[in-house]
């Protein structure tokens, strides 16, 4: 081994014992200071995979949703508006959709009712989102009473549940015919909650877009585009959010390292006055220190990355879903896919380990070039 | 001259750190592979039901379909109603305010 790996060696040797002599502090500090990285990235570990995940999955989501604005709000939108468009080209497919909500007071949820396309179920059967299986406690073959718009009980024999799998976009998911959605929620025949558009070129989704704002003047289309860049931002935004909240405790942290960090102790003096006359250069002493920085900051960041990448991947999150849950009854059990973005983690890489590391520097170099004599007096 | 063996077994304890860091990364990759197939499965599931938004927020219907939400978003139900559902108070403002003029 070449000398100045041996000497760098003995240097951190020495910086370790010298850390070990005042134990309680410096685990204390190292504690905190995994803790806010680990809370750092487990925030980061966690939006950025649901923001991947998310986009990934609503790539496949109908490229243009046409909505229908009564006084500003939803409204239903009649099926002659399919005929009013007319053939616009470019356009595929142009259907009806049926959908709503339905508040459930048995165990105060909210369910998404949905007629689909293909495959629908028998006139008094559902199928039904795993979540709101496991909620209600039903299986196959049970049967779920509902009320209706005008009161009326409606009794539905479960004949399927949905792929627990696809929870993540079927948590709250009531899927049935026709003819009971229009029944249940007396929706006249000739009227859709909003209506769907397949196009063939993306690049022409705005040319579209335009043309059925002059068609149909009181309607709203919202172009896929727009529900991706939705999901993107909120993801950024409650990153940002809960990183502002955070903020009081990282300040916390930054004043509390920097305190640490940067002021000597009257005993830190004496130790550099000491292995100043024995003979130490002032070069060794700010090698040892730069250790005595390194080892906390590296050691608290690569810690901190452990356990937020086990929070997030191997318990999905579970100091986080009170936050995501909020005052939902249904949510969906579902394991993040670990999407990583390495930009991210290099940046919390370089915040964390860097100024710790040169705030540790500073006034040991400030006490190193001064006389022995003076420091140890 | 004595071996150093605290700043050996500290320097063992790095590496090991650093491997376990790597192997993250590794498993993420494993972990992406294997979740292909659902993914595939979700992706067939907004496919045929034509759906827009993922069922994470259910408590309020501007949440559970947050790409669907009217364009006042923050005062759904009437003037000067108050957002008063956690995750409705975690939206972002829409972006035209936050785009430059």
């Amino acid at each position: 081994m070449s000398s100045a790996l041996r000497k760098q060696r003995y240097l951190l040797d020495y910086t370790l014992s010298s850390l070990a002599r005042r134990p309680g502090k410096n685990l204390g500090l190292l504690l905190v200071y995994t803790l806010i990285v680990f809370m750092l990235a487990s925030v980061m570990l966690f939006t950025h995979a649901l923001r991947s995940e998310a986009v990934a999955i609503l790539q496949e989501s109908p490229e243009i949703i046409v909505q229908r604005l009564v006084a500003g709000r939803h409204d239903l939108i009649p099926a002659h508006y399919l005929r009013k468009m007319g053939h616009i080209r470019g356009v595929l497919e142009r259907k009806g959709r049926l959908w709503g909500y339905f508040f459930d007071p048995a165990v105060k949820a909210n369910y998404t009712l949905m007629v689909p396309d293909e495959a629908q179920p028998a006139a008094d059967e559902i199928e039904i989102g795993a979540t709101i299986a496991a909620t209600r406690g039903v299986g196959l073959g049970d049967i779920i009473s509902l009320r209706s718009a005008d009161n009326r009980p409606f009794s539905f024999r479960v004949s399927g549940i949905l792929d627990a799998d696809s929870q993540l976009v079927s948590a709250d998911l009531i899927l049935l015919s026709e003819a009971t959605f229009r029944d249940f929620f007396a929706i006249p025949e000739g009227l859709y909650t909003d209506l769907v558009l397949r196009v063939r070129n993306p690049r022409e989704l705005r040319t579209i877009a335009e043309k059925l704002i002059l068609l149909l003047p009181d309607t709203r289309p919202i172009l896929r585009d727009e529900v991706l860049r939705t999901y993107d931002a909120i993801f950024s935004w409650r990153q940002g959010i809960v990183f502002v909240l955070m903020a009081g405790a990282v300040l916390a942290f930054v004043i509390f390292a920097w305190d640490k960090a940067s002021g000597l102790s009257g005993e830190e003096r004496k130790e550099i006055g000491v292995l100043k006359a024995l003979g130490w250069e002032t070069a060794d002493v700010i090698r040892m220190k730069f250790w005595e920085g390194a080892v906390v900051s590296l050691l608290a960041f690569l810690l901190g990355y452990l356990l937020a990448y086990a929070h997030v991947f191997y318990t999905s999150a579970a100091l986080f879903e009170p936050v995501l849950k909020g005052w939902a009854v249904l949510y969906p059990e579902f394991a993040p896919i670990p999407y990583i973005d390495l930009l991210q983690i290099a940046t919390l890489f370089i915040f964390t380990v860097f100024p710790y590391t040169v705030a540790t520097i500073i006034p040991i170099w400030r006490a190193a070039i001064t006389d022995p004599d003076l420091v140890m007096r | 001259m004595p071996r150093p063996a605290k700043a050996d077994l500290f320097l063992l304890l790095l590496a090991l750190c650093t491997l376990l860091f790597l192997a993250t990364l590794f498993d993420a990759a494993q972990r992406r592979d294997a979740a292909a197939p659902q993914l595939a499965r979700l992706r067939a599931t907004v496919a045929t039901l034509a759906l827009s938004d993922l069922s994470l927020f259910t408590e309020a219907r501007y949440t559970r379909h947050l790409s669907q939400a009217d364009r006042f978003a923050a005062f759904q139900d009437h003037p000067l109603a108050l957002e008063h559902f956690p995750s409705g108070s975690l939206l972002p403002p829409p972006s035209l305010l936050s785009e430059a003029r």
